[in-house]
């Protein structure tokens, strides 16, 4: 399992071991500023990021920085 | 003036029966203190008595639950106590089980109970939010320190004298938040208990910190094509009109919704239930929350082997940790059965 959200700290807290961090606690996977087209790019894009940490391998808590 | 009615419940060892040979003994009954009984009349309040006794086998209580919980019901019907105090059952978990179920039915009856154990006796965390569970030693040694702290707590409930925090009167937390007035505003207290902190003082936190598990990372996924992924969330995105009406705070259940067929969360047909942030643009566009529309490309793509059809979604807001968790091992359990190997769980 892959934990995307904003606030990492409390993913820390509550035990996730892969945390993608996210864009804002009201839209973590989308920015309301951008345009239809390229706020469908930062959301692929983030799904992918998610997708590639469960494929990479992790022995303790780990967040993803971009 | 009448005595203040108090029922103790034992089990056939400190009911003066017999040893682990009678653990099947069915509920019984005496009209006197027996046992610890007879230490803990001694401590009670003098306008206290106790009138009776129920003694059951720890290994009948948990084998024919019904049966004693009927049995033990209908003991304290007759007895009609305005407490009951259960044990203390230390860390014996058969009878820690058996005192808290009869804290409970004395709850359900509007009795208030008393029990003491040890802090890891199963009945604890099974049974908290139903009695005061004053804390023991692990064995029948910390008696002595045991009977006073409940007798205490007893007298206080039978004659309706408010009870303190569990810090204040030495029972394990109950898990209950309770409104209370105080002098001093919450920033003041923060200060107080921060400087106490700096200068090495005791101090008592108002909220502690709940105790989190730690879990073995899962091992990485080898070929991301082959798997089939769900959607999780905490973010509370629901279809439109919230048709499990999943409550905007401390959520008491989870929905699980279908995306079959579907290419995108759209705003017509979905929403969030979700309290404590701008819910306008998850209501705008929900895949801003459970990003459907982009893992359902990626599926396309041949990136990930299959979206799976439904995704899970709860409300994240003041929702408790043993809450959480519960609904956590239900999904966890069902997704593992329908072979699913990837979760990308979103929180707002």
């Amino acid at each position: 399992m892959v934990h995307v959200c904003t606030v990492t700290p409390i993913s820390l807290t509550v035990g996730a071991n892969r945390i993608v961090p996210a864009v804002a606690i009201p839209h973590p996977l989308g920015n309301p500023k951008l345009n239809a087209e390229e706020e469908f790019g930062l959301r692929k894009k983030l799904v992918e990021k998610a997708l590639q940490a469960l494929a990479t391998p992790v022995s303790e808590q780990h967040v993803f920085e971009s | 003036m009448d005595k203040k009615r108090i029922v103790v419940y034992l089990n056939q060892f400190f009911g003066q029966i017999g040893g682990e040979d009678k653990a099947d003994t069915p509920p019984q009954s005496a009209a006197k203190a027996v046992g610890p009984g007879v230490g803990l009349q001694a401590l009670l309040p003098e306008d206290c008595a106790i009138v009776g006794t129920i003694i059951c086998g720890d290994g009948y209580f948990n084998e024919n639950l019904e049966e004693a919980s009927a049995a033990v019901r209908q003991m304290l019907e007759e007895f009609a106590p305005q407490v009951v105090v259960a044990g203390p059952a230390f860390n014996a978990g058969r009878y820690g089980m058996a005192c808290g179920m009869v804290g409970k039915i004395a709850s359900d009856m509007g009795i208030p109970a008393v029990s003491g154990m040890y802090p890891e006796n199963p009945g604890v965390e099974t049974y908290r939010q139903y009695l005061y569970i004053v804390e023991t030693g692990n064995s029948a040694a910390s008696m002595r320190t045991a009977l006073p702290a409940m007798a205490k707590l007893a007298g206080k409930l039978a004659t309706g004298q408010p009870i303190g925090s569990p810090a204040e009167e030495g029972y394990l937390s109950r898990g209950i938040r309770q409104n209370v007035f105080v002098e001093k505003r919450g920033s003041e207290r923060a200060i107080d208990l921060l400087l106490k902190k700096l200068k090495g003082e005791p101090y008592e936190t108002e909220y502690p910190i709940p105790h989190f598990d730690r879990v073995e990372p899962a091992e990485a996924i080898a070929d991301l094509s082959k798997v089939t992924v769900a959607l999780v969330t905490s973010g509370g995105i629901v279809p439109k009109g919230n048709p499990d009406r999943i409550e905007a705070s401390s959520a008491s259940r989870y929905g699980k919704y279908s995306i079959e067929d579907l290419d995108t969360l759209t705003a017509e047909a979905f929403e969030t239930a979700h309290g404590g942030y701008d819910p306008v643009y998850a209501n705008e566009n929900p895949n801003r929350v459970v990003p459907v529309d982009a893992l359902r490309q990626l599926e396309q793509e041949g990136k990930i082997g299959r979206l799976f059809p439904f995704f899970y979604s709860t409300v994240g807001n003041g929702t408790s940790v043993a809450n959480a968790k519960k609904y956590a091992a239900e999904i966890a359990a069902e997704l593992v059965n329908e072979g699913v190997q990837a979760v990308i769980l979103t929180s707002t």
